[in-house]
């Protein structure tokens, strides 16, 4: 079943066609990526669908509703979650308090429950023994980390992540990677990524972007031998 | 008189507030324009200026011209300076944040304002014009015979209060060379546009903004010397002036100077018109109200273009 | 003890030492602390959008004087007697909070500061240019028989300050409450990262406004109170200068704690007391501990001692 889809989405910033006519479609439960050079529209492109920036035309349709019309908190209310591409936690709150504040908009004012979820998450991000700590003073592994357990305490359907491993280390990827195919289990996830060995190993499919277009789209390997996204994007690497 | 006078007479009166105004104001847009701060204490420099006009005319108790003039030189130089120093002590020290720029400015409004209070004392104090010679005006008459002059009683200014008029217009092009055709004006351009970027080739930004707090200052200074002979020196008189000029710099649109000079025209004009035929505080109630409606409504201004 | 019972001994021990104080202190300096405990619901209600939501108003004595005007005229030409009275006067709070948290909301940062000067300045002058029932400057000195509820004559000291501190106790807890509880907490979140709290799916401006509603309606409570136990009302209560106070009081007492303002209100208000025996410009007081707050201690009283001492200081 589709959870996703956008009919010719389009968005121009004064003469700049940041994205056009992208119609995207994305089911349930798959590992998507979104991959282009830099500027291909890809940030737009999420921010279309969260609902961050308003489409200039098109339209975008999550859990087979029509939610165009609607601002970022009510698409996210819907179950987007999204993690941002320049890390954005609360950073003078502990880390308990940011798992809680994404919980706690979804579960209410259940104490128990809230209290719950948010050690479950901090247990499966490993971060339960940092549960205290405030957010700020953590390396920047672990508050990527962190914005991460943010969308996973909200139980998201969708879950779209910004350039998660934009600036982590070797063995953090490593981690990330398992971490992600984790996720896949309980939602449906978005990835923009700059990283290719991140989007082969996890992707089940691939969208590549190029000039606000869709350029490609296809299994890692079907990617990984088109010439058009090679001369466009893998060639210049 | 009849309503044409009348009306003739409101408009005079409303350029010499609007030209008064327009000096104050660009002072006020200079700063947020290049700093990005709103100086809340802009309206006491305003004071100070007149104050200190007082304080210069009567030590010296020299023949008025010469005194007035040392005043109109001095004065704005004076509060210039505790200005800069302002700046350098206060506003730098918070990075220019301008929520805590806001606060710290209100503090400095009481602190000078008081300091005054208790120095300067609670009386209104007055400065001898120069030079003051009424001239009466005329006005036409659609008669029996046709147009014809006549010379309302009533109808009448002073060479003082035209020459304020002027001098304003005069300090105006001189700031406008000043920032389009000296070394000045294209450095603290480059600042306004990117700080990090002046700072990189080696434009001490620090002293910049040092020294455009203080000229923002004095341009509200100079202002209140040439207004003091017709106003009174008084603790107090900072309010309307501040307030004046924020509804002129935000109807403008913040930080662009052509759209105060002429929001200061505007409003100048205007004030003289409603503050003659209508209550004075009626005219403030619907010029916060506007000021209120222009920033919820269009942030850039009456006069701006909008960023879309 | 955890951090709740904590928060809840502390708030009950401050409650506890007020009721002491009455007895304690000269009736001089219970009379002070009556007016302190008022204007310290105006500056809860004012720490509440500024120290937890983040959202600096340059305006609250509008909201202030929508309460104090609220009671009062009506005590003054209604002939109605003080519970409706304190309804009309909260009704009117709560109507002119929603207008201008609808309207203000709109800008943020320094225009937002700026719309809330400006509607207060015209809330200030609308006073004035009324003069013909508030009485402007001058002011409305309520009458000794208007100011009774249900037969307790509130003009005697110790009925004064006992209303006083019943009230101010019941905002306290509320406050403290409302803090902890999910809404206090994403209010904070607002504070600390906006679009963050946005991408977490809250309705970030649902929240500012009911946030403003609850800090004027407060600022409304308290301004009518003031008229009350005090029995005047005048147009310097809407004043900048009245929008200026608050701020200085939750600045110096601490910012987003609970305790801070009742702290920056007492100290405020004795420093002004203490000052104005030897000068009339006591205001030069307020001027220095706002650029010295700004300068040097942006957290406050409070703030530095949930720093040093008391880590879970709410």
């Amino acid at each position: 079943m589709t959870l996703l889809s956008t009919v010719n989405l389009s968005k121009s910033f004064a003469a700049l066609n940041a994205v056009s006519n992208v119609n995207f479609e994305l089911p349930e439960g798959q590992i998507r990526a979104i991959i282009g050079p830099n500027g291909a529209g890809k940030s737009t492109f999420v921010s279309l669908l969260c609902g961050r920036i308003r489409a200039s035309s098109g339209q975008v349709f999550f859990n087979q509703q029509d939610v165009t019309a609607l601002p970022a908190h009510e698409r996210i209310a819907m179950g987007m979650a999204y993690t941002f591409q320049i890390t954005s936690v609360f950073s003078t709150l502990s880390v308990r308090e940011n798992v809680a504040l994404a919980a706690r908009r979804v579960i209410g004012s259940h104490r128990q429950q809230v209290n719950e979820r948010v050690e479950t998450t901090l247990e499966q991000l490993n971060l339960h023994n940092k549960a205290n700590d405030i957010a700020g003073d953590m390396s920047y592994g672990h508050q990527r980390l962190l914005e991460i357990a943010m969308g996973v305490a909200q139980q998201p359907k969708l879950f779209i992540l910004d350039e998660p491993t934009q600036g982590l280390a070797e063995d953090e990827i490593e981690a990330f990677n398992k971490l992600i195919k984790q996720l896949a289990k309980q939602a449906t996830i978005l990835l923009i990524e700059h990283n290719m060995n991140v989007v082969m190993a996890c992707a089940d499919y691939i969208t590549v972007l190029d000039m606000g277009l869709v350029l490609a789209e296809g299994t890692p390997a079907e990617i990984r031998n088109n010439d058009a996204v090679q001369a466009a994007y893998l060639g210049t690497q | 008189m009849d309503f044409g006078p009348h009306l003739f007479l409101a408009l005079l009166e409303g350029s010499i507030t609007a030209a008064v105004l327009a000096l104050t104001a660009v002072g006020l847009s200079l700063v947020f324009g290049i700093m990005r701060v709103v100086n809340v204490a802009h309206g006491e420099f305003f004071m100070l200026g007149a104050v200190f006009a007082w304080w210069i005319t009567s030590m010296l108790g020299a023949h008025p011209v010469l005194g007035f003039v040392l005043a109109l030189l001095f004065a704005p130089l004076l509060v210039g300076l505790i200005a800069a120093t302002t700046d350098y002590l206060i506003l730098r020290r918070i990075n220019y944040n301008p929520e805590r720029t806001i606060v710290a400015t209100i503090g400095v409004l009481y602190i000078i304002q008081q300091l005054t209070l208790m120095t300067f004392g609670p009386e209104a104090r007055p400065v001898t014009a120069p030079f003051n010679k009424r001239i009466a005006l005329p006005w036409f008459e659609n008669g029996a015979d046709g147009f014809t002059l006549i010379w309302p009683w009533g109808l009448g200014t002073t060479t003082y209060k035209l020459a304020v008029i002027v001098a304003a217009v005069v300090i105006l092009l001189m700031l406008w060379l000043v920032l389009t055709r000296t070394k000045w004006g294209l450095i603290m351009r480059a600042t306004q546009l990117n700080s990090d970027m002046a700072t990189a080739h080696g434009i001490p930004v620090d002293k910049v903004y040092a020294m455009v707090f203080g000229l923002g200052a004095a341009l509200a200074a100079l202002g209140a010397v040439l207004v003091v002979p017709i106003q009174q020196a008084h603790y107090l008189m900072g309010a309307d002036p501040l307030l004046l000029s924020f509804i002129v710099v935000i109807i403008g649109g913040l930080g662009s100077l052509l759209g105060t000079v002429v929001a200061a025209v505007f409003i100048g004009l205007s004030d003289g018109i409603i503050s003659v035929f209508f209550s004075p505080t009626l005219a403030k109630i619907l010029a916060t109200l506007l000021v209120a409606f222009v920033l919820i409504f269009k942030p850039n201004g009456l006069f701006g273009k909008s960023a879309e | 003890m955890n951090q709740a019972s904590k928060s809840f001994a502390l708030h009950g021990l401050v409650a506890a030492l007020l009721v002491l104080l009455y007895w304690v202190l000269p009736e001089y300096h219970s009379g002070n602390l009556a007016r302190i405990l008022v204007l310290a619901i105006y500056a809860m209600g004012y720490n509440l959008l500024f120290g937890y939501t983040g959202l600096l108003s340059l305006g609250h004595a509008l909201f202030f004087a929508a309460g104090m005007y609220g009671l009062s005229l009506s005590l003054h030409w209604l002939d109605v007697s003080v519970v409706p009275a304190m309804l009309i006067a909260i009704a009117a709070s709560i109507a002119i909070s929603v207008c201008i948290g609808y309207l203000a909301l709109r800008t943020t940062g320094v225009a937002f500061m700026i719309v809330t000067l400006m509607f207060a300045q015209a809330g200030y002058l609308t006073a004035l240019y009324l003069g013909e029932y508030t009485r402007g400057d001058e002011g409305i000195v309520l009458k000794q028989a208007d100011r009774v509820l249900f037969n307790i004559d509130l003009t005697q000291p110790d009925t004064r300050y006992f209303f006083a501190l019943l009230i101010f106790t019941l905002c306290f807890f509320a406050i403290a409450y409302l803090v902890n509880s999910g809404f206090g907490r994403a209010l904070v979140a607002i504070r600390e990262n906006e679009e963050r709290a946005r991408m977490l799916g809250y309705n970030v401006q649902r929240l500012k406004l009911l946030a403003i509603i609850t800090s004027g309606t407060l600022s409304g409570l308290s301004g009518a109170c003031y008229a009350l136990l005090f029995g005047y009302a005048g147009a310097t209560f809407a004043s900048v200068q009245y929008s200026i106070f608050p701020l200085l009081w939750v600045l110096l007492g601490g910012a987003g704690t609970t305790i801070g303002p009742l702290l920056g209100c007492a100290f405020m208000f004795y420093l002004i007391d203490l000052s104005s025996q030897f000068t009339t410009a006591y205001m030069l007081i307020a001027g220095i501990c706002l650029v010295l707050l700004t300068l040097f201690a942006p957290h406050g009283l409070a703030g530095v001692i949930r720093k040093r001492f008391l880590p879970w200081l709410p």
